[in-house]
């Protein structure tokens, strides 16, 4: 039950935490800014001269500091989307465990029938009827990733429902919003640690998907999809455009994915192989 | 197994509803009229085109209208493409997308099949792990990610494939796309049939057949793999869903003129008949597809249909 015995573990969150740092550093210790466009410099490949470490794009604007930029929003986006997405999926399994019965049935069917709903379509269609900002794409992300969180969250509570420490306190006359909160959702921790580190990349990748589109985060702001898109342009001539967003951009998916696998051998002992 | 399926279309009409009346409502609720111009019309001509397209109606009265014509397999008029109606849009670019997704699909349950049969029964060798680390990585990049690079090394550089759609009409087109749309699918495939077939490999039927004599090749054809086949059947429905999602992508980068491409104009647009029209029709496309993956699921599993 250690979390740093775990070497996917270690190296996965070691790498995602380099990443966050620099990205949060980085800009601050760059003499860039994400804004200034420089027309002597327009798609210079990355250098040292002038700390262009990841060159230019097609308007001579600083690369590195608006890939850090990029990370920082989509790390945001999804930490926020999966916040969004855990206090939904907790709420709603836990409450339809607790219950059981009718009430557990016609909750889960409702979940059943959303799961079978394509959400991305509607997340676009939510963006091009709306106005195009980040809270909206928060929420969007969210509201999509909750099902699988209400799922294993409403498993586990069915079996601790039955539990005696449940069955003392209800002996005792707690009120069972208070067995929810207070008894049973503490319990879940483990699980929920778990698949929050899974939903994390897919709302990265929705984002990112939105941002490719151009439907997601809007210029000058920026995030690693609206740079992979920018670089799609540039790649003939200037490949770093394309690789340098694009390669974190699966790094970063590729060890949050690790890092849950790992974590669910740390938390999950059934899932161990 | 009839009771089965009738149970099953049954429970497919609710989400049907609800997508339509969630999609149409979201239209709906878009500030601004879908007719707002750059200049101002004259009210009367406004109020005309607003009768002509019965959006001077009271929102119930235009969701029944839509949901009976959508009944009578009518979509309705496109806003922008003004000749045009949004099933004769449809018709017109579905049948490329469907060429390449059903491609796509193909080349993923057999490579993914295969990779994943091979990595289980060598399981921890050099093989297996260099399959799961393939799946990994596979899983793990976006399609807009890949295909770009795909494109830029083996089209841009090496020159063997062709970069766009339009530049050519040899069958060698259809390549990278289609690569590009399963290669997630793959991955994901390959690592599902690994994990089952690992578990079907223990188990008491498979050992008999092994003890009877029969060799490795035939104890997996014909008792290991059909047992060992059932969640990556499961997983078809979502499967469907990501090709649909990732042919949005594909067909904007490689500029294939399919229907995810004209989703995504649709949306620039804000042509909001059509790009409702291809939600409900998409989302239509994925129940349905949804539905016989579980009516297969009880045809190759009787256990299913008891519950």
């Amino acid at each position: 039950m250690s979390l740093l015995g775990n070497p996917t573990v270690r190296v996965s969150g070691g790498i995602v935490l380099f990443i966050a740092l620099v990205a949060l550093l980085g800009p601050f210790l760059s003499p860039n800014d994400y804004l200034s466009t420089n027309f002597d410099e327009l798609l210079s490949p990355p250098s040292f001269d002038g700390a262009r470490f990841f060159g230019t794009d097609d308007l001579g604007r600083d690369l590195f500091v608006r890939t850090m930029l990029g990370i920082r929003v989509t790390l945001v986006v999804a930490i926020v989307a999966s916040l969004v997405s855990l206090v939904i999926g907790v709420a709603y399994g836990a409450i339809a465990g607790f219950v059981g019965g009718r009430v557990d049935a016609a909750m889960m069917r409702v979940v059943d029938t959303l799961y079978a709903l394509p959400f991305i379509f509607f997340v676009i269609l939510l963006m091009v009827v709306f106005e195009r900002n980040l809270l909206l794409i928060f929420v969007a992300i969210g509201a999509v990733n909750w099902l699988d969180m209400a799922r294993i969250v409403r498993g586990q509570t069915l079996s601790l429902r039955e539990r005696e420490f449940v069955a003392a306190a209800r002996l005792m006359g707690v009120s069972p919003a208070r067995i929810v909160f207070r008894h049973i959702a503490p319990n879940l921790i483990g699980i929920v640690v778990v698949y929050v580190t899974l939903t994390i990349p897919q709302a990265i990748l929705v984002e990112s998907f939105l941002s490719f589109l151009g439907l997601g985060v809007q210029e000058p702001q920026t995030s690693l999809g609206a740079l992979v898109d920018a670089g799609v342009n540039q790649m003939e001539g200037a490949s770093w455009t394309l690789l340098i967003p694009g390669g974190l951009l699966a790094l970063i998916l590729m060890c949050f994915n690790f890092l849950g696998d790992g974590l669910r051998d740390v938390f999950d002992a059934r899932h161990v192989s | 197994m009839l009771r089965y399926t009738l149970l099953r279309l049954l429970g497919a009409i609710p989400t049907l509803l609800l997508v339509i009346v969630l999609a149409f409502l979201m239209v709906h609720a878009a500030p601004g009229g879908p007719f707002d111009a750059e200049r101002a019309l004259p009210a009367d001509v406004e109020a005309n085109i607003a009768r002509a397209y019965h959006l001077d109606e009271p929102l119930p009265q235009q969701f029944l209208r839509y949901l009976s014509g959508l009944l009578q397999g009518d979509l309705g008029p496109s806003f922008r493409y003004r000749d045009y109606t949004v099933n004769e849009l449809i018709g017109a670019a579905f049948p490329l997308s469907l060429k390449l997704g059903a491609m796509a699909m193909a080349l993923a349950l057999v490579l993914g099949v295969s990779a994943g049969t091979a990595a289980a029964l060598r399981q921890n060798s050099t093989l297996d792990r260099v399959v799961m680390a393939f799946a990994m990585t596979g899983i793990s990049i976006p399609v807009f990610v890949v295909a770009p690079i795909l494109v830029l090394f083996l089209a841009v550089k090496l020159q063997w494939l062709p970069a766009g759609w339009s530049s050519t009409t040899s069958a060698s087109r259809l390549v990278l796309p289609v690569v590009t749309l399963a290669l997630p699918q793959i991955a994901y495939i390959a690592r599902l049939t690994r994990a089952s077939m690992i578990d079907v490999l223990s188990r008491d039927f498979i050992r008999t057949a092994r003890a009877q004599g029969l060799g490795t090749m035939t104890v997996v054809r014909l008792h290991a793999l059909k047992p060992a086949m059932l969640p990556v059947l499961s997983y078809m429905g979502p499967a469907i869903a990501a090709i649909l999602t990732g042919s949005v992508v594909v067909e904007e980068i490689f500029g294939i003129p399919g229907l995810g491409q004209f989703f995504v104009r649709a949306a620039g647009n804000r042509d909001y008949t059509l790009v409702l029209g291809i939600v409900v029709f998409y989302a239509t496309l994925i129940v349905l597809l949804n539905l016989v993956v579980d009516i297969l699921y009880g045809v190759i599993d009787p256990r299913v249909r008891q519950r």
